[in-house]
This record gives structure tokens, C-alpha cells and sequence, in this order.
């Protein structure tokens, strides 16, 4: 007589070593990229060969998008890498998209009131507001968490609208032209607050900055005391009163920072990048960062990585949107695919399949 | 008692867990009408191989025999619905559900509380519980949720009840109950399971007792056959002779003086009440009493991790001069130059990060020092490496999470990490739990060779027997109150006993 | 002078796409999932709806009042159902973290959205300029008969299309199936605890899956509504904006209760249109301002209400997390 015995069941895997784990992280992004390429030949009759030339084409097909789409990923880095701190606490920082509208803000504020200073007090005033802002916009769900452990996704989410209201409302004040809607190029005749270029490249500086705060937060994550308490934190919040390490003063502190670094990738797009303030400046980075983020295991070189990988495809999918006249959005579907395949492939690091073993012998260990 | 044919037959369970062998081929006979002990020591198996028979995990290979009839158990409901109902230790009640509610969830048909109700009621009449049938979970004592707990159960109709170390939360008059009930179960036909560590409880109620040791079925006979002499050398492998070694105190100076230390509960419940003594260098004092007397409190109000309502507890330092302990966090205890180690009893989730290896583990006391930003590493590591090699901890390095030792290395480790600080007073709560025999005697020696160091140190222990041996002075808790304080050298089991449930104990000569 | 009975009516039609999200994450929440995949779920379930309702009134020569109300709802809620299922999948059976999943999904489902929003009529080579389904809108918008008969008390309560009544219908039933019924027992159960649920034998993976689709499904009508009901039919890529967002606030706002959603989605879809009603001065900008009301508003609510602890407005204490029931 058969009993039913489960097909299948599932046990935890002890400790898998790390190339295992990329190994099978690796497997789920050629898969993704697979499917995401049968959707495209199946949306725009192109054969599939043709559609992963064009994705290539459309990111680095030239000099000037080879520049685009390592500007587009040194941002989304920088969103990422600035989220990080407070993901390690478990403060989940989906706020990202307005501390860096209050950023971009800022630094419009500065360049439009205060254009005129000598270029050696400007720059340090625009970092600074523009960093103080995002730090600000953060440290605010960090102080109601802390205090009546008011949940932050929530909080976060909602001080994004309350950034982009608020950007709204300048964008209607500093209108120029008047009627236009929108604030046009700021300083656009004498260049007053804009990053130079350097060596002739308008996005270099802004990818230099970006490499210097992703070492910046290796080493602060990894190597000092702050970055040892806030991950004791998010481990075990126990842990950390045995301790007497101070919670709320730590949740508040790294949120700031990852607001702080939020506030500079504003200054970056605004002051090195778009030189104009509009409320979709942010473009859903902040959302992706918590993504790109995660998925990195806060591991900053993954990030780039993945950032890169992200980037790379939704330069690729614009093109094949641009070329079949088709919606950008196009892009948003490709990168959901990739994400749903790497965020489920954790599943096969932690876990283990076990078939139906009943009459079989018994296991060797 | 019944000699017919076994309602549960276990053949050649096994069950691993991330390489370690929780169940290695048991064999179990359960028969209806009797009361079946199931006696091991912690991490002995005992609980893993009831969740296999509930159908909680699936075991890696073996026979389940219901009625004589090979069965697949695949899930609790599979369980149940052969009549098998576990009690388990923590229980498995909605908080924020009603006695009632919790006590029909998973039934099936149509929902009508007030018939259920009157069932319930019907059952609680038959076996003689008293239960609030509207009363919220989380308002409830301990004993009361483990009565939902078996009406649950018995409302499903279960006729096989485990019920895993029920007794670890009861007071004795709630115990005498509870055996009761139980007894009067057996006599209307059901098989009973309980699991325990208690020798006095397995003579108690038991029919018959069948003995784990290490994941393995030792032995299984009537109870009314053998004897706690018997069971106990079955239980450990080898004739028990717990042989603790007990120096005396050296120059035994006053350490920690806490006086009239009172203690209210977030919830607002009182868990100490002017708890006052003493505690000297060189010395060990331990603290007894039924779980959830207040050890706990106590050691967090010193630690400076448990707000106070009152008293005070003064730091006699060895140099004279005394320090006020209440209102500071361990941060400023620490820099107040007093090192005070505590070994607090959730390992992973306080003493230690689960996540986080060895090395870094090693850090979280030390790691403020240094006047730079940045991380001293050097120094965690090499402590990493001599407790590993000091204590003989198992581990395929120190740079593996903490989580995935086992739970005997876990506390060396802790252990190992907190008297490196050179303490002058050490704080342990239930530092052998989940041990195995031989590194309960590494973890005694260490608190020994710290004894003999000069260190104060407070021990809060469960069983009964070390206490006895180990310490110094005794320590008896009774819900919040000292309810007395004795020699150990010339202590009984029996008085301590009294003591833990009655305050005094009817004994005078506290000291 | 401030005019209600122009302004309720306006609430209202605010109001229901943010019902519709609020007792779909309510389901959804009360098994214990954070589902922050609602926003794009909305517009997955609102471009469902109109991919429906495109290619029926592309291929109908005469459009049927039945069907062209049938196609849509149904390709809508096929649409949200599949949106719940990859949810689900990653969340319950591949156990991944829900706030990852969740904004992946969003990612997804409004990428999806303003994909075939913008590229509809050219992928399926019409030869209309843009989406406009005024036919299908208006059996959508159909209210009943003698609405007008009532003066201001018919334009306040009954001036509206059927998905409006469909809301409240919905959500008083939830109300009632999650406190009076098993399956609501069991369901809660699962949220709190669902070791618990797991060891009397209710299947957690099951209901876990069930009601997240069911709430995926209900709040992909409110994308449905949005679009065929207050928005005439008309796509507009992005048109749908934040509410989805808010949704999944309102459901702390109303601590986890079906019928008080929809006095609170009546109130938020009131704050969310005040700026219209609002004085704004010489200052036009002060609009954007006034737009801000409903964030600030729900910012303060979760403030306070955290403040505020109490046993039975906690959320269901297992929410966020995933089960595996072999942890220990």
C-alpha cells in the first residue's frame, strides 16, 4: 500500500560558501536576461539576437552614452550606497526619492539666491545646505521611530510626497520663463554654482565624487566603531542596551547620514548634472537604491555591480522603446524581471529542496 | 494499566538540523490509558521527536505505526486529525484572541462561538479546569494559557496528548493540578506524553518512562521498576556523581550591596520587592527559585539594563571607595572603571550577535577602546583565537557566525568573552542550560578559577543539585522576595525547596 | 462659499480608488504580508482593464452594455490576480524579503502600466491617436436612473457608477467575513501567529496566498475604477500618481479594519481634492502647497497613533515577516 509521503520538502542549508552563492546569484541574472530578451522579441517581432545588440548599442554604443550610463550608474550608487547605513540597522529608508529632492533643492536654492558669491564660498555653502537638508528630511521618521517606534517605511514614504509638494511649490515660484511651468536651466548664461568639468568631461566629477563617498562608506561600514554599533543595532536592539550602546541616539545618527548622502546625490544631479529643479529630478532612484541595495547584501562592490547591471539595461530597453517607438517605461518591466529572479534566488542560497527519499536508502552522513 | 497493543509505534526516526543529528534512529512505543514519561536531558531530542509525531518537522527517515498502520505525518493537521495534540513549552496562543477563540481555531464548519462555548464548558466540567472563556491571551497568567493550551486539544478530540515540560512555569499547587487532570485523562482511556528533565516528576505520574540521550533511544521501562538512581545513570551514560568542586572563600570582602531593590514590570507587575544582601569577592552566591521569580530582573537592575522602581545597589570598590549603580547603563558602569561581566541567560539575542562571527563577537565588550574612530581588530581576534583554543570550542574557525555552533560552544564562547575582561564581579544566568555534562563542568570550573581570583560572583541557577554543590551561599527567590539566604555547605535540597515556593520556608536561621 | 454638495461627490470618486487599496492590503496585511507592491498592482489592474476594454471596442461592431462592463473587470481581475501570484511566489514560497518584493512589484506594475498605457495602439497597429474608451466609460459610469430625481441628497449618494457601490459592498463584507466568520478567525490567525495557525492545522501557506490575491484583486479594481470611472476612460501615463501609496497607509489609519476604510478613504479623498476648494490668493503656488495636506495628514496619524499603544491596534504581530516552519 502507498502512503502519501510529500513530494518535496524543505529544509535550511547550513552555510553555503561564497562562490556557491554568487554562483547561483549569477544563474538567476542569466536567466533573467534570458526571459527579458524572449519578451522583447515576442513584443517587437525582433529576433533575439538583434535585441541584446541593440540593449548593448543603446547603453554603450557610443562615446556620449558610455558617459551617460556611467553618470546614470554613479547616481544610482550613490542613492544606494546612501541608503545602506540605515538598511544595516534595519531602518527600512524608503525616503530616498525626497532626501534627495531636498538635496536638489537646496542646491537650487543656493545657485539661484546666492549665485553671485565668489565660486570658493559658493561650493562649500551648496554642499553643505544640500547635505543638511537630506540629513534633515531623514533624521525626522528616525526621531519618531526612535521615540514611539513609529514605523518608518511608512513615515519615509510619505515625507517623499511632502519633498516633492514642496519642490512643486518652488518650481511654481522661481518659474522661468514666466508661464513656462518650470524652472529652466539655472544660470544658464554665466555657469554661476555649476561643477566644471574636468578634463573636458561634464560628468567626470560627479563620478569622481561618487567613487570617493563609496570608499568613504566601505571604510565607515567596515572598519570604525559607528559602522560596528549601528550593524550591532540592527542585528539585535538587546544586544545593544547590554551593551549600553545609546539606540536612539545611533537610529538617529545613521539615518541622518544616510539622508546626508541622499542631500549630495541632489547637489550631484542638480549642480553637476541637470543644472534645473523639477520633482521628478529623483526619477524612482530612491526606490531602486533600496533594491540595489539589498539584493548587494550591503556589499559596496556589489553594488556597483548591480547598479551598473540595472542601468546598462534600462539605457538598453530605452533604446529598443526609442527604436520601435515605443512606451520608455518598457525599461521598468525589464528591470522587475531582474530584480523578481535575483530577489528569488536567495531562496536557493538559505534553503535546500529535498525530494521524496522514503524507499530509497537511507543518506550516507 | 493496559498491556495492549501500542496506539504509536516510532521506528528508526532520524532527523538532522544543519548537520547535527537531533534524532538518530529512535524507536518509541506510546500505549492508551497510561502516562508515559519521556526523560532526557536538554538537547537530548525530546522535544524535535514530538514535533515529528505532530507533524511540526518531517524527519529525514523512519516509520510512524498509528494504530499498527504505517502513516505519513505531513503537518500539524495531519496530526491532529488522527487525534495527536501537542502542548508545546512555548505556547501557541493568539495574544490578542480570546481563550475562546484560541480555543476553536482550526476547527472547521460554520463559526458559532456561542455552541462552542457550551462544548467547551462541557469539557472543562469533565476534567476540572476553570477558565475565563472571554479573556483576552495576553491577560492571562501562565497557568491559564497552559489550560487553554490542553483544552485546545482536547476540544479538537484528541486522544493522544503530549505535553512538552509543562511544569517549568507552574508553581507546585498549580503542578499538583495539573498532575491531577492529567491522571484523570489517563483514566478515561487517552495515551499522555510529558516530557521532562525532572526525576521527582517522572516518579510522580508516570506509567512508564523512556530515556533520550544525544538524540538517541536508551531505554524504555515502568516506572514502577526502577529508580531515580537507575533513570538518572541512563540519562547521563554514566554513574551520576556530580562532583563539584568547591574552594573556600579567600578574604571574602563585601562587593555589591543591594538594598530594598523593588522592580515593576513594563505591564506594571511587581518582579522584585525589596530585595536586599550582599554579595563578597571570592564568593560564590547563588540564586535559586522557580523560574520567573524575579532572577532576571535582578540581574538586569545590576547590569543597568533594568529600570528600578527603588532601593539602591552600591559598588564597594577594592580600593574602598563606593559607587551608586542604579540609573547607570552598562556604558557608564564601564567607565566608571568597574568591570562587571554578565553572562545574561538569551545568548544569541543579548549576550551575543547571532550573525555576526567570532572575532567580532569577541568585540562587543572592548571595542569603544582606543581613542580613534576606528576599529581595534587585532586584539578581538587573538581573544577569538584563545578562547577557541582555552576552551576547546568546536568550530571550523572564528570566522564562521556564532549561530551556527552549537549551543554549548555558543556559551563558551560568551563565557569565554566575558571573563577575559578581568571582572570584578560576574553575573551568570542559567549558564549550563542546553549543556551537555562536560561543558557544564568546563563552564563551573571557569566560574571556580574566577572565584579563586577574587571575583564576586552571582550564579542563577535551576537545578537544584549544582546549586547546592557550587555555591557558597543560596540566594532563594520567592515571587519577588528574598525568602531566605543560606550556607550551601550545610544546605538540604528539601529546605531550598520550600523555600523557592513558600516564602521562609518555615526555616529560621537565614542569615 | 465652500460647496459640499460639489465637493462630496468629488471626495467620493478620490475616495474609492483609495478604498479599493486599503481593504486589499488589509486582506493582505491581516496574513501577515506588507505588501508594497499595491501601487503598481493598481495600475497593472487598471491597464488590465483597459487592454480589455481596447480590444473589445477595437474588434465589436456594436458594443454590448453587458459585455463591455464584463471584459474589462474580468482582464482586470486576471491582471491584479497575477500580480498577487508573483507576490506570493516570491514572498510565501521562495520566502524573500516583502518590502524588496513589494517595491520590485511597484517597479513592475507601473512600468507595466505606462508600457502598454503608451504603447497599446501601436502594438497592436490601430489607428487611433490615443486610448479614450468614452463608450466603455460610460457603461462604467451608468448610475441609477432616478439619481437625479433627489436634488443635492441623489448628487451626494447616488449619482455614481456601480464600482463605487461595489466598494462599500466589498468593503462592509470584509469587515464581516474577517470578524464573524472561520475563515476571518483563521485568517487573523495566520497574521499574528502563524506557528500557532500552523500547529491546530490551518494551512498557512494556503491562506496566505489566497488572501493576498484576493486583496491584489480588490485593489486592482480601484486601478479599474480609476481609470474607467473618474478618469473617463482616458489613460494618461503616471495619471494615476501616489494613491496606491496612500492606500497602504490608510490601512494603519484604520487599524485594520475594513468598515472604517471607508470613512477614512471618504476623508483622505476629501483632503486629497482640498486644494481645489481651497482659497489660494494672488499666490498660485500655494497649490502645491494645499496638495500636501494628505501626506502631512497621514504622517501625523502614524505619529499619533504610535504614540498611542494599544493591544488591539498593533498590527498583526507576525506582518513582515516570512515563515518557514522548521525555524526554531
Amino acid at each position: 500500500m502507498q502512503h502519501k509521503e510529500p513530494l518535496f520538502h524543505i529544509v535550511r542549508r547550513p552555510l553555503l560558501p561564497w562562490y556557491r552563492a554568487a554562483l547561483i546569484r549569477l544563474l538567476s541574472i542569466v536567466i533573467s536576461l534570458i526571459i527579458c530578451g524572449l519578451l522583447t522579441t515576442m513584443l517587437t517581432g525582433l529576433d533575439p539576437v538583434k535585441v541584446y545588440k541593440t540593449i548593448i548599442v543603446g547603453a554603450v554604443g557610443t562615446k556620449r552614452k558610455v558617459w551617460t550610463t556611467l553618470q546614470n550608474t554613479a547616481m544610482l550608487l550613490c542613492a544606494s550606497l546612501a541608503v545602506t547605513p540605515a538598511f544595516m540597522m534595519k531602518f527600512w529608508n524608503v525616503g530616498a526619492e525626497g532626501q534627495i529632492l531636498m538635496g536638489c533643492l537646496a542646491t537650487a536654492a543656493c545657485m539661484l539666491k546666492l549665485g553671485n558669491l565668489p565660486p570658493t564660498i559658493l561650493y562649500p555653502v551648496m554642499a553643505v545646505t544640500s547635505i543638511a537638508a537630506g540629513a534633515v528630511w531623514a533624521a525626522i521618521p528616525a526621531i519618531f521611530k526612535s521615540r514611539w517606534k513609529t514605523n518608518e517605511t511608512l513615515s519615509t514614504l510619505m515625507l517623499n510626497y511632502i519633498a516633492t509638494q514642496l519642490v512643486a511649490y518652488y518650481v511654481v515660484l522661481w518659474e522661468n520663463p514666466k508661464g513656462s511651468g518650470a524652472v529652466g536651466v539655472i544660470n544658464a548664461d554665466n555657469h554661476e554654482g555649476w561643477f566644471p568639468s574636468l578634463l573636458g568631461q561634464k560628468y567626470l566629477l560627479n563620478i569622481l565624487i561618487v567613487i570617493a563617498v563609496c570608499i568613504f562608506l566601505t571604510i565607515y561600514l567596515r572598519t570604525t566603531k559607528h559602522g560596528y554599533e549601528l550593524s550591532v543595532v540592527g542585528e539585535s536592539e538587546r544586544t545593544a542596551r547590554y551593551l549600553g550602546i545609546k539606540v536612539p541616539s545611533v537610529i538617529i545618527r545613521t539615518a541622518a547620514l544616510s539622508g546626508a548622502l541622499c542631500g549630495l546625490a541632489g547637489l550631484l544631479l542638480v549642480a553637476g548634472t541637470n543644472h534645473t529643479i523639477t520633482t521628478t529630478l529623483a526619477g524612482g532612484r530612491g526606490f531602486t537604491a533600496v533594491m540595489v541595495s539589498w539584493m548587494s547584501k550591503f556589499n559596496t562592490a556589489a553594488m556597483l555591480l548591480t547598479s551598473f547591471l540595472l542601468v546598462f539595461l534600462e539605457r538598453g530597453a530605452g533604446e529598443i522603446a526609442t527604436v520601435f517607438e515605443l512606451n520608455t517605461s518598457f525599461s521598468d518591466i525589464l528591470t522587475g524581471i531582474i530584480l523578481f529572479f535575483i530577489i528569488g534566488s536567495e531562496f536557493f542560497i538559505s534553503y535546500r529542496i529535498v525530494p521524496r527519499t522514503k524507499h530509497s536508502s537511507k543518506e550516507a552522513k | 494499566m493496559t498491556t495492549n497493543t501500542p496506539v504509536v509505534k516510532l521506528r528508526g526516526i532520524t532527523k538532522s538540523f544543519g548537520g547535527r543529528k537531533a534524532n538518530d534512529d529512535i524507536w518509541l512505543d506510546i500505549y492508551r490509558g497510561e502516562i508515559l514519561a519521556l526523560l532526557g536531558e536538554n538537547g537530548s531530542g525530546k522535544t524535535t521527536l514530538m514535533n515529528i509525531l505532530t507533524g511540526l518537522y518531517y524527519p529525514d527517515s523512519g516509520t510512524i505505526y498509528l494504530n499498527g498502520e504505517e502513516t505519513v505525518i505531513r503537518s500539524p493537521k495531519d496530526a491532529l486529525d488522527r487525534g495527536i495534540g501537542m502542548i508545546h513549552q512555548h505556547f501557541k496562543l493568539v495574544d490578542v484572541f480570546s481563550a475562546a477563540e484560541n480555543i476553536v481555531l482550526g476547527n472547521e464548519g460554520k463559526l458559532d462561538m456561542e455552541k462552542a462555548k457550551s462544548d467547551i464548558r462541557e469539557i472543562c466540567k469533565k476534567y476540572g479546569f476553570a477558565v475565563d472563556l472571554d479573556q483576552k491571551v495576553y491577560d492571562m497568567s501562565v497557568s491559564q494559557k497552559q489550560t487553554v493550551e490542553i483544552l485546545k486539544v482536547l476540544y479538537r478530540g484528541a486522544d493522544i496528548l503530549i505535553l512538552d515540560e509543562p511544569t517549568a512555569v507552574l508553581t507546585p499547587q498549580e503542578t499538583d493540578r495539573l498532575f491531577m487532570i492529567l491522571r484523570s485523562m489517563r483514566d478515561a482511556g487517552k495515551a499522555i506524553v510529558i516530557i521532562t528533565h525532572k526525576m521527582n516528576e517522572v516518579e510522580e505520574l508516570s506509567d512508564r518512562v523512556a530515556i533520550l540521550r544525544h538524540g538517541q533511544f536508551v531505554g524504555d521501562m515502568l516506572t514502577k521498576d526502577t529508580n531515580a538512581q537507575e533513570m538518572a545513570s541512563l540519562l547521563i551514560g554514566r554513574p551520576v556523581e556530580l562532583n563539584i568542586e568547591r574552594p573556600d572563600p579567600v578574604d571574602p570582602q563585601p562587593r555589591l550591596e543591594v538594598k530594598d531593590l523593588t522592580v515593576t514590570s513594563e505591564d506594571g507587575v511587581l518582579k522584585l520587592d525589596h530585595v536586599s544582601f550582599t554579595a563578597y569577592s571570592g564568593e560564590i552566591l547563588g540564586i535559586a527559585g522557580i523560574s520567573n521569580s524575579g532572577q532576571k530582573e535582578l540581574l538586569e537592575a545590576i547590569a543597568g539594563l533594568q529600570p528600578v522602581d527603588a532601593g539602591t545597589i552600591t559598588y564597594l570598590a577594592p580600593d574602598g571607595t563606593n559607587d551608586e549603580l542604579i540609573g547607570k547603563d552598562p556604558f557608564d558602569i564601564a567607565k566608571m572603571g568597574i568591570t562587571l561581566s554578565f553572562v545574561p541567560e538569551d545568548r544569541l539575542g543579548m549576550g551575543l550577535v547571532a550573525n555576526m562571527d567570532l572575532s567580532d563577537n569577541m568585540m562587543l565588550r572592548s571595542y569603544r577602546k582606543g581613542r580613534t574612530a576606528f576599529l581595534n581588530k587585532k586584539d578581538p581576534r587573538r581573544l577569538a583565537e584563545n578562547v577557541v583554543s582555552d576552551l576547546s570550542v568546536d568550530t571550523p574557525g572564528i570566522t564562521v557566525p556564532v549561530r551556527t555552533l552549537s549551543g554549548g560552544n555558543i556559551q563558551k564562547v560568551l563565557v569565554g568573552r566575558e571573563i577575559a575582561a578581568a571582572p570584578t564581579v560576574l553575573l551568570t544566568a542559567y549558564a549550563v542550560r542546553g549543556l551537555d555534562i562536560n561543558s557544564s563542568y568546563t563552564i563551573y570550573d571557569l566560574i571556580n578559577r574566577q572565584k579563586r581570583n577574587g571575583v564576586a560572583v552571582i550564579y542563577v541557577g535551576e537545578d537544584l543539585d549544582v546549586l547546592l554543590e557550587l555555591s557558597d551561599r543560596i540566594l532563594v527567590l520567592c515571587g519577588g522576595k528574598v525568602s531566605g539566604i543560606i550556607e550551601g555547605r550545610n544546605a538540604q535540597k528539601r529546605d531550598v525547596g520550600l523555600m523557592m515556593t513558600k516564602l521562609g520556608g518555615g526555616i529560621s536561621d537565614a542569615t | 462659499m465652500f460647496d459640499l454638495v460639489s465637493f462630496i461627490p468629488r471626495a467620493v470618486m478620490q475616495g474609492v480608488p483609495l478604498l479599493y487599496g486599503c481593504v486589499g492590503e488589509i486582506y493582505t496585511e491581516k496574513s501577515g504580508n506588507l505588501n508594497l507592491g499595491i501601487p503598481g498592482i493598481m495600475y497593472v489592474g487598471a491597464i488590465g482593464g483597459v487592454t480589455g476594454a481596447f480590444l473589445y471596442e477595437e474588434h465589436a461592431a456594436e458594443m454590448n452594455g453587458l459585455l463591455a462592463v464584463l471584459i474589462p473587470l474580468l482582464s482586470c481581475i486576471l491582471a491584479s490576480l497575477l500580480m498577487g501570484l508573483i507576490y506570493c511566489f516570491l514572498t510565501v514560497t521562495l520566502r524573500a524579503n516583502q518590502n524588496v518584493t513589494g517595491l520590485a512589484l511597484t517597479t513592475f506594475g507601473v512600468g507595466v502600466g505606462n508600457f502598454f498605457g503608451g504603447s497599446l495602439v501601436k502594438l497592436s497597429n490601430s489607428d487611433v491617436p490615443s486610448i479614450a474608451l468614452s463608450t466603455t466609460s460610460k457603461f462604467f459610469k451608468t448610475s441609477l436612473p432616478f439619481a437625479d430625481k433627489f436634488g443635492a441628497i441623489g448628487k451626494v449618494f447616488l449619482s455614481y457608477g456601480f464600482l463605487v457601490y461595489l466598494s462599500l459592498a466589498i468593503a462592509f463584507f470584509s469587515a464581516w467575513l474577517l470578524k464573524k466568520t472561520r475563515v476571518g478567525l483563521h485568517l487573523r490567525s495566520v497574521g499574528e501567529n502563524p506557528a500557532t495557525a500552523d500547529a491546530v492545522g490551518i494551512n498557512v501557506i494556503k491562506y496566505k496566498y489566497i488572501a493576498t490575491c484576493a486583496g491584489s484583486v480588490i485593489a486592482g479594481l480601484g486601478g479599474l475604477y480609476y481609470i474607467m470611472d473618474y478618469a473617463n476612460g482616458v489613460w494618461s501615463n503616471n495619471g494615476f500618481g501616489d494613491r496606491g501609496w496612500l492606500a497602504i497607509a490608510l490601512v494603519i489609519f484604520t487599524v485594520w479594519n475594513p468598515a472604517s476604510a471607508v470613512p477614512a478613504s471618504l476623508l483622505f479623498g476629501g483632503l486629497y481634492i482640498l486644494n481645489l476648494f481651497l482659497p489660494t490668493g494672488a499666490h498660485m503656488a500655494v497649490k502645491e502647497l494645499y496638495k500636501m495636506i494628505p501626506y502631512v495628514v497621514t504622517l501625523a496619524v502614524l505619529v499619533i497613533v504610535s504614540m498611542k499603544k494599544k493591544r488591539e491596534n498593533d498590527p498583526p504581530a507576525s506582518l513582515g515577516q516570512s515563515y518557514f516552519r522548521e525555524d526554531r
